[in-house]
């Protein structure tokens, strides 16, 4: 039932076509990852500009989607626009079963469109659609008119940019299904410089399984698995928000711009307790995860003076509420979603956004930059005020916020306080966990905390061992390689383990890839890395703010000394993974 | 005599466990469209989840406008369906008042037998299989 080969719909905006490819390497690309790698070799040019016309944007599957539960996530590729080299973002939402079931592995997005556009693609579906008229519209608004353009409801995928993808801003994200984001990174601009509002995905192909009763039965011990007592308690009743409270008993929260890591009467108005009684409206799921950690919230918004209220619903995780509530000081749970919210309306990514926001606040308050720039007082703690930023932000309203939604550090450049910008390769995410993390997210291929166990593993231990920490992180990529590739939601790593996902592929006729998994996860992992460092990556260009190395966490005061040292035989590791040619280190 | 019932579906997460279910283990196919469970969600202010099944009917008006004898009454309620019988004509699917009846591509029908296999599958509890009398509607349309 896998194939052996890819079947990729490529679809040329500048041309207005669209060509159906079917590409060899299945056995060593898998899907995910390692299909996004292979797709951007084969469509993009590392030398080129980010948003020059040519260059791909790439949505990706595993041969494992929507056939075993939990392998419900797409991997989005592109040349990112906040560092102009290659990367991945990785979402939810129903976009990996509504490609699945288009019976495609990939779908690659070329040129540029000579008008917003939108493309509606599946079986037995494909068009391009003007969207001039859409131009401007945030990501609520554009979400329900491409709704309304597409026919009935439920087995397609909708993913869509707001006004910061439309106009360059390098946090803007891609809303997917209204609940999940390719947040990271960029890939909103991606999307907005090939012209392209949004993206609907019919999935409506059905497919004969393999006969007997070896893959049924191995759906319900992985079924059963996924909804067991441990996962579904830790993702469907608590929800990722139980981590503020454990993170900040740990002294590893970062709240108020990375000032403190623990606020023991600021957490009461936002631990998962207080969303979870006064905001939580439901639990929702991508399609193919039982689990359904998705919590849904709500923002009520009075609209004018007479009693007129409106109600929207958005979601939240620990990471947005980390960035748009403790590292903003913002200690209420309705005014970090009222954040978030604004956050979600110009579609830029809110950790980014939150972080980014932290440090101009710092900066105001420093004198660094006035209200000349900011345009509004930002105040840690001042929900209201950051509401307005974030709008300012994700409309890129005047120059500092222009320059600001390129990136913190590129803001810091030009106006000083880049000691006190969060930024871990990006935005940092809400670990302040210590070295091993901060080492981590600086260098790893996402920047992001799921690059690695880092966060988890230095919330438990406190050794300073730097072979034994670069072990480690380049022992625990490969493992993430492959379920990147399949592309499995990570939180069901724990079972999916690599003889699970062997016996699933071999269930399903994919036996020669299940034959060589170890092997193939290196492979894309080197893959991964050379494409990166092609298109400029080199760790030693990573800086590393100086605000990182004055945390206090549960393990002390962080030693400037490992930290360095650690970093540098990290990205010494990470250099190693590659054939020289692709390095283009200065020096 | 049981049947299917969605007493729980605001309950419902949209994750479609019970549609891959029918589809996988009733039809024996990939899908969350062919199969004899279908969720779509709901838009406006009561905004969740529907699962379009069959409602185990004792009038059975597929039936009536089956030609050939595919569909015929179960006891309980619902129907019977024969493959073999079935020429594929699509005469059920509007007769059914609920949208209970998919037809793929002009080709087979999708209907739910009220096997129940798609109850296990269903991690919050959205679904039940019901004693005949256990039903609200029961009294009226289905005993």
């Amino acid at each position: 039932m896998i194939r052996d080969h890819f079947r990729v719909l490529e679809v040329n905006m500048s041309t207005g076509s669209g060509r159906v490819h079917e590409l060899d390497g299945r056995g060593h690309a898998i899907g995910g990852s390692g299909l996004a790698a292979l797709l951007f070799e084969r469509f993009g040019s590392p030398e080129l500009p980010w948003n020059h016309e040519t260059q791909p944007f790439i949505l990706a599957i595993g041969p494992l989607t929507g056939a075993f539960p939990m392998m419900s996530k797409t991997v989005a590729a592109f040349k990112s626009p906040y560092h102009n080299q290659y990367t991945e973002s990785h979402a939810g939402g129903r976009s990996a079963l509504a490609l699945r079931f288009a019976d495609l592995d990939a779908l690659v997005i070329t040129g540029r469109a000579e008008t917003l556009s939108c493309v509606e693609a599946g079986s037995g579906k494909f068009r391009i659609v003007d969207a001039s008229f859409m131009k401007g519209l945030d990501a609520y608004a554009a979400g329900r008119l491409l709704r309304s353009m597409c026919g009935r409801a439920g087995h397609r995928s909708i993913i869509c940019i707001g006004p910061a993808g439309e106009t360059g801003v390098a946090m803007a994200c891609v809303n997917a299904d209204t609940y999940r984001h390719f947040g990271r990174l960029g890939g909103g601009a991606a999307l907005g410089a090939k012209n392209v509002k949004g993206i609907i995905v019919h999935g409506d192909g059905s497919f004969e399984l393999p006969a007997g009763q070896r893959y049924r039965k191995l759906f319900k011990t992985v079924h059963d698995g996924v909804t067991g007592t441990a996962i579904m308690r830790k993702y469907n009743r608590l929800g990722t928000p139980a981590n503020l409270q454990s993170l900040n008993d740990i002294k590893s929260l970062p709240w108020r711009n990375l000032r403190q890591t623990s606020d023991a009467e600021g957490i009461k108005g936002i631990d998962r307790e207080r969303f979870a009684n006064d905001a939580l409206l439901g639990k929702g799921a991508c399609a193919g995860c039982p689990v359904g950690c998705i919590q849904i919230g709500h923002v009520r918004e009075k609209i004018s003076e007479d009693n007129r209220h409106i109600i929207r619903q958005l979601a939240y995780d620990y990471e947005p509420v980390f960035a748009c509530g403790t590292m903003l000081g913002v200690t209420d749970c309705f005014q970090v979603l009222e954040i978030m919210d604004a956050m979600e309306k110009v579609a830029i990514d809110s950790i980014s956004g939150g972080v980014a926001l932290a440090w101009a606040t710092e900066a105001l308050e420093r004198g660094i930059i006035s209200e000349k720039e900011t345009l509004v007082r930002l105040k840690f703690g001042n929900g209201a005020e950051y509401r307005r930023a974030a709008y300012l932000l994700g409309t890129g309203a005047n120059d500092f916020y222009r320059l600001l939604g390129q990136g913190t550090l590129k803001a810091a450049a030009e106006y000083g306080g880049s000691e006190f910008a969060c930024v871990l390769g990006q935005e940092m995410a809400g670990y302040a966990t210590g070295e091993l993390y901060f080492a981590s997210q600086s260098l790893s291929f996402r920047h992001s905390h799921l690059d690695s166990g880092a966060y988890a593993l230095e919330q438990k231990h406190d050794e300073r061992d730097i072979d034994k920490a670069v072990e480690f992180l380049i022992g625990d990529e490969p493992g993430r390689c492959l379920l990147t590739s399949m592309v499995a939601c990570l939180f069901s790593r724990s079972v999916y383990t690599r003889e699970v996902m062997a016996d699933c592929l071999d269930a399903l006729g994919g036996g020669h890839i299940a034959a060589n998994l170890e092997e193939t996860a290196e492979r894309i992992r080197r893959h991964r890395w050379q494409i990166r460092f092609a298109t400029g990556f080199c760790p030693d260009d990573v800086e590393l703010p100086k605000r990182f190395y004055k945390v206090k966490t549960w393990k002390g005061a962080v030693d400037p000394r490992y930290l360095d040292r650690l970093r540098l035989a990290y990205g010494r590791a990470l250099k190693g993974l590659v054939d020289g040619k692709h390095i283009k280190c200065r020096g | 005599m049981k049947i299917l019932d969605t007493p729980h579906m605001e309950r419902c997460t949209g994750c479609h466990s019970c549609s891959l279910a029918c589809a996988r283990l009733v039809y024996g196919r990939l899908s969350w469209e062919t199969a004899g469970i279908r969720i779509y969600p709901v838009a406006g202010p009561s905004a969740g989840f529907d699962a379009r099944r069959c409602l185990a009917c004792k009038t059975r008006p597929c039936a009536i406008a089956c030609p050939t004898g595919a569909l015929s009454g179960r006891t309980g309620g619902g129907v019977l369906f024969s493959k073999e019988l079935c020429t594929r004509c699509g005469d059920c699917v509007p007769a059914c008042p609920v949208s209970g009846i998919l037809q793929y591509n002009e080709g087979p029908i999708f209907v739910c037998i009220h096997c129940g296999q798609c109850v296990d599958y269903c991690p919050h509890g959205c679904l039940e299989m019901v004693d005949v009398h256990d039903t609200a509607r029961s009294q009226e349309e289905v005993s």
